[in-house]
């Protein structure tokens, strides 16, 4: 059955893509959706068997690579956390799937794009459901290229074609960092394979080794290599850059892959590795500082962004921040937690904002929306609901898993616990004001559209509405429902044991009442303050940009990373490019080499040639030269 | 004495060669083509038949026939053992798919053409299985003169002057090479491979000698500096000259320095090591950034080809299992990744008549099965996981990690640029809007193009997710290499104290 959940989408994409045009593109719709939805119903009840009947499992279903010490297998790899993946992974899977029918209803490239859905699905499930790293590696790449694909789905935009190789290449820039990390291990403890990894890892804990002539700790030194593969995949601060552009795809893509599965693979990297983790404080608190970092950051940039799927892009990468951040205190069930909750009200704001764009004919800027809340009423409440959970609004499921990140912050008792906390509070704030920004400004005050009259907005057909139902179910009741769960409250005490593993048990200890209760009030006042300045008194938020132009251009431009790259690494690599071919390959190397080689031959054949004149006096006195040469040597011999 | 399976693998183009060169000019084309394609495809089957009779548990030499040519002096003596029989079955499918590519845009002289691949299909296989220095050096060099003459006569604009720089730095290695040989054989009676496994060389003169083949080896790598004739050869070079080029001729000099720089000169190996990785880092790194900013397809290819042997030569100097293998496997796949590439180069020259990569753009509207099969090999020269491209840079890069961070950890940096300039090259190709009016009127793949790319993209793929049949076909032989050369090692070692 396992094998059926993977291999299901994998069946699906390669019927779409190849017979795509032969079974058109009604038939491939139906094949994909039905076919992931399977695999979801399949994965719901594999989740349910690992709850309640602790089912876990190791499918080993070939050998990959075997090679010296090297021994890897395709597996399929069955628990608790893999489980709540797949159950994850599936299901927003196929509610896109399911969503594209409709929203790329006038594409005529339909086949292609549910074929290269279900790969993308195919190759999380693959990530997932690893027992080694070098399947993880796989799976990673995969879904890399999968969003490379789909980000430029529109090939003939450059700007998409542009955004889908700068997506590749920035994961690279994480995959090398991931690599490394895999060549330390299988150095280190000459095998990928997670149990045998994580079974040697307290032996290691005191290793050193020399890199770049530094000494450092290897246990270290392997949980930075890999963090840096889960900061490429998770689009934290420094490589980021690529999570925004990627929006250039379309739009379920982004509520798939850029919000709900692919860019928490980080996250799941490193609570897969928490036996590697709780063995180095040094990088848990790095991760601490670059999640809440990002957090901060990317709300930030999402307050001054005008495009709707940008704003949602930031508001990701800053909730992924925030599961990081969880991990980096130890909390990595929260971490879990807030992914999974994270998934359904993410994918609900994306794909709602999906069914605004199809309405509006793909216009994505907000200072272009407003005031269509009665036309669209159906995607109007959905987006609320998602709007409500995000923000983290008590009783809805953003509220649980937020709260408990920034509980358990500071309940880490050291300053960077404390540090992270009033950044996830004063983070939990920015979040309400952008998503009720980004909310009112589409829905409410005036029509600002010129190019369609308002009497052409209209809810978006059935089969997009539908299923963001069951993702408004899921933001709504998911937090409540689940919280014991992943909690371990109750009769779930040792639900995690054997998949996350705690150096120290997690504390049950409550933090003081002033912070349990100082977000949801501060969120909740956020709504009426954020519609009184940005319907009501407009006047108060262009004063405030006049005031601090330098601040709002910085957030505006995006803190310049993109520039400062461009510079950076694009240009000089260009530069260095271009000096080494015409430069040194072609003024050094060939005119030094070969080139000047030849023409030296000439050089001397020319003038050798030019001995042979024919003349018989010219040989004759040479030859007198050589003679008494000759006889001067013997003599003086 | 059992059937001489590996002389008649050399010997059958060379017939089918001759065949072809004495036969009735007036029987046309046809005739012609269909012969090289029964020869070649024979030599494929036999080849497999190899592999299959083939036992991969035994460490040596299987297959040897020796056969007195010079008495005292050169044996015709040829041997396969677990190292040697991939590169053959690779030749022998290359050559295959390369003969039956050839068609009209050969314009004259098409037998003649024909004539010169089979004739180097025996030299290649020559090459691999040669157990004698003096046989190697023959195929080895005669390998040189049907490529010379496929880039002279059948080549481009400036062919004369690629002929002639490819020529004059693979002859300037090669007369090194040869000076060495003569000197084992002065010094050890002999240049039996095998026997002078066992005889070991002297200490003193391992550098020096070990210096002469690595030049000729470098330079047909080709290594960073000598490697500037790979780029002028392959835009020169018709697609089918390019294709065995960097399938089959490059992979000599990866054989070469396993069989002999490493086997016959342990002491030499250890000692520039530094050098070989230092290089080879250059490779990488440097050829990479050229390759950023090519504007020519096949250039840029050339230039990621000296990037991809970078990793073989590093790979083999690590000395690990990991390293070796994944040398072997990396040269498996770059054979078959490259020239697909290049293939896939042709098929766009062939209907444009133009290598400049602002020309194209927006192909995918076009031709879509072109699309696919192009992502394919741009994928696998990345190496995307699922590859071979990935097997073998993986296992090297894992192997380099084992014996030097820095180095690994520099060579790592080269899969980002793979990966930029393989897909920008993809992007301003096949992506984008139609800007070129000249690229609405190309056709998708025909017949012969589909059998032939899809066939190198399924080996790709097949051999990326399984790739146990060639790890395990080399695994014991690479495993007693290394084992010797350890062993040599020690006994260095312990003579010098």
């Amino acid at each position: 059955m396992e094998k059926l959940i993977v291999f299901l989408p994998l069946i699906a994409s390669i019927i779409a893509g190849f017979y795509g045009k032969i079974i058109g593109n009604k038939t491939s719709q139906i094949i994909t959706s039905l076919f992931v939805s399977i695999s979801a119903i399949l994965s719901v009840y594999v989740f349910y068997n690992v709850i309640f009947n602790g089912y876990t499992d190791n499918i080993v279903i070939a050998k990959w690579i075997t090679s010296g010490l090297l021994d890897v297998n395709w597996s399929i790899k069955i628990d608790q956390l893999s489980s709540v993946m797949l159950v994850v992974v599936t299901l927003v899977s196929a509610i896109v799937h399911i969503y594209s029918i409709g929203y790329m209803s006038h594409d005529p490239h339909q086949p292609r794009f549910m074929s290269y859905l279900s790969l993308f699905t195919f190759a999380m499930l693959v990530l997932v459901t690893s027992d080694n790293f070098l399947q993880l590696f796989f799976g990673w790449e995969g879904v890399g290229l999968c969003s490379y694909f789909l980000i430029g789905f529109w090939f003939k935009k450059p700007t998409a074609n542009e955004a889908a190789i700068k997506a590749f290449i920035v994961n690279r820039v994480g995959d090398f960092g991931f690599a490394l990390g895999i060549f330390l291990i299988f150095y280190t403890f000459g095998t990928v394979n997670y149990e045998d990894v994580f079974n040697q890892v307290p032996k290691f804990q005191e290793n050193k080794l020399i890199f770049f002539g530094i000494e450092l700790n290897v246990i270290s030194l392997i949980c930075f290599l890999l963090f840096i593969g889960a900061m490429g995949k998770s689009a934290q601060i420094f490589l980021h850059t690529w999570l925004p552009d990627a929006m250039e795809g379309p739009t379920p893509v982004s509520a798939l892959i850029h919000a709900a599965t692919m860019v928490t693979a980080g996250v799941f990297l490193v609570v897969r590795c928490s036996p590697i983790y709780e063995y180095s404080p040094i990088v848990l608190n790095f991760i601490t500082v670059i999640g809440m970092s990002t957090a901060f950051f990317a709300a930030t940039i999402a307050l001054v962004q005008n495009d709707i799927k940008k704003i949602i892009a930031y508001s990701t990468c800053s909730q992924l921040g925030y599961m990081f951040f969880a991990t980096g205190v130890g909390a990595y069930n929260v971490a879990m937690f807030h992914l999974f909750t994270h998934a359904f009200f993410k994918a609900l704001l994306f794909l709602g904002a999906g069914s605004v764009i199809h309405s509006f004919h793909d216009e994505q800027d907000i200072n272009k929306m407003g005031g269509i809340y009665k036309h669209l009423p159906f995607t109007y409440a959905l987006m609320v609901i998602g709007t409500l959970a995000l923000t983290g609004f008590p009783f809805l499921s953003g509220f649980y898993s937020k709260d408990l990140i920034i509980e358990f912050a500071f309940l880490k008792g050291n300053s960077f616990g404390y540090y992270a906390c009033s950044i996830g509070i004063f983070t939990a704030v920015l979040t309400s004001i952008y998503s009720w920004r980004l909310l009112f400004k589409t829905f409410h005050g005036e029509y600002n559209n010129k190019s369609q009259p308002i009497s052409n907005m209209h809810d978006s057909p059935i089969v997009m509405l539908a299923p963001l139902v069951i993702l408004a179910i899921g933001s709504i009741l998911a937090g409540f429902i689940f919280k014991d769960l992943f909690m371990g409250y109750g009769s779930f005490t040792n639900f995690w044991e054997g998949s996350i593993f705690f150096l120290e048990p997690l504390t049950t200890d409550h933090p003081p009442g002033y912070i349990l209760y100082l977000t949801p009030v501060l969120v909740t006042i956020s709504i009426p303050f954020s519609y009184y300045i940005f319907l009501k008194n407009k006047s108060f938020i262009n004063g405030l940009v006049s005031f601090n132009r330098p601040i709002y251009l910085l957030l505006k431009n995006k803190w310049y990373f993109d520039e400062l790259y461009e510079i950076l690494f694009v240009k000089s690599s260009k530069f260095l490019g271009k000096y080494f071919w015409k430069k040194i390959d072609g003024m050094v190397i060939d005119r030094f080499g070969p080139d000047g080689l030849s023409k030296l031959f000439k050089y001397f054949s020319i003038k050798a040639a030019k001995f042979q004149s024919g003349y018989i006096y010219q040989y004759a006195f040479v030859m007198l030269i050589g003679f008494s040469v000759i006889l001067t040597i013997i003599i003086v011999k | 004495m059992s059937f001489p399976l590996l002389s008649s693998l050399i010997i059958l183009p060379t017939i089918g060669a001759i065949f072809i060169l004495f036969g009735r000019s007036s029987s046309g084309y046809n005739a012609s083509k269909y012969i090289s394609i029964f020869v070649s495809l024979a030599n494929f089957v036999l080849s497999i038949y190899l592999w299959y009779a083939f036992d991969k548990n035994i460490v040596g030499f299987q297959f040897v026939e020796e056969k007195v040519w010079l008495t005292g002096f050169i044996n015709y003596k040829v041997g396969i053992d677990g190292i040697s029989i991939l590169f053959i079955i690779l030749t022998t499918f290359i050559t295959t798919l390369c003969i039956y590519s050839v068609n009209s845009t050969v314009k004259y002289r098409l037998k003649d053409f024909l004539v010169a691949i089979l004739f180097m299909e025996t030299m290649m296989i020559g090459v691999f299985c040669s157990l004698d220095l003096v046989i190697f050096y023959l195929f080895f060099e005669a390998g040189l003169i049907p490529m010379f003459l496929i880039i002279g006569i059948w080549g481009g604009d400036r062919r004369v002057y690629s002929a002639f720089k490819f020529f004059l730095y693979t002859l300037l290695g090669s007369v090194l090479m040869l000076v060495a040989i003569i000197t084992i054989y002065w010094m050890t009676g002999t240049t039996d491979v095998v026997e002078l496994y066992q005889l070991g060389i002297d200490l003193k003169y391992q550098n020096l000698l070990w210096l002469a083949f690595f030049s000729s080896f470098a330079v047909k790598t080709p290594m960073w500096p000598v490697h500037t004739w790979l780029p002028d050869a392959h835009v020169e070079a018709p697609t089918v000259g390019s294709v065995l080029l960097a399938a089959i001729l490059l992979k000599m000099a990866g054989y070469g320095f396993i069989r002999f720089s490493v086997g016959l000169f342990p002491a030499a190996s250890e000692f520039f090591v530094p050098l070989v990785f230092g290089l080879s880092l250059v490779a990488i790194i440097y050829t990479s950034l050229i390759a950023l900013m090519q504007e020519d397809m096949k250039k840029l290819i050339a230039y990621s080809s000296v990037a991809h042997m970078g990793f073989v030569t590093m790979g083999i100097f690590t000395m690990t299992v990991e390293g070796i293998e994944g040398s072997i496997f990396q040269m498996i796949s770059h054979g078959i990744i490259s020239a697909a590439l290049f293939l896939c180069v042709g098929v766009v020259y062939e209907r444009m008549h133009t290598r400049e990569i602002s020309k194209y753009g927006g192909i995918v509207s076009v031709m879509p099965r072109y699309a696919l099969v192009f992502m394919i090999f741009a994928l696998g020269s990345l190496g995307l996981p699922g590859t071979t491209g990935f097997v073998g840079e993986f296992l090297i890069l894992l192997g380099t990690f084992k014996v030097n961070f820095v180095v690994a950890t520099i060579a790592s940096l080269g899969v980002i640029l793979g990966a930029a300039y393989m897909l920008w090259l993809y992007r301003r190709v096949v992506f984008g809007e139609i800007t070129n009016s000249e690229v609405n009127k190309l056709i998708d793949l025909n017949r012969p193009e589909i059998i032939i790319l899809s066939s190198l993209a399924l080996t790709s793929i097949f051999f990326g997710f399984y790739p146990d049949p060639l790890l395990s076909t080399t695994s014991v032989s690479v495993e007693n290499l290394i084992d010797q050369f350890n062993a040599n090692l020690k006994i260095y070692t312990v003579n010098n104290l």
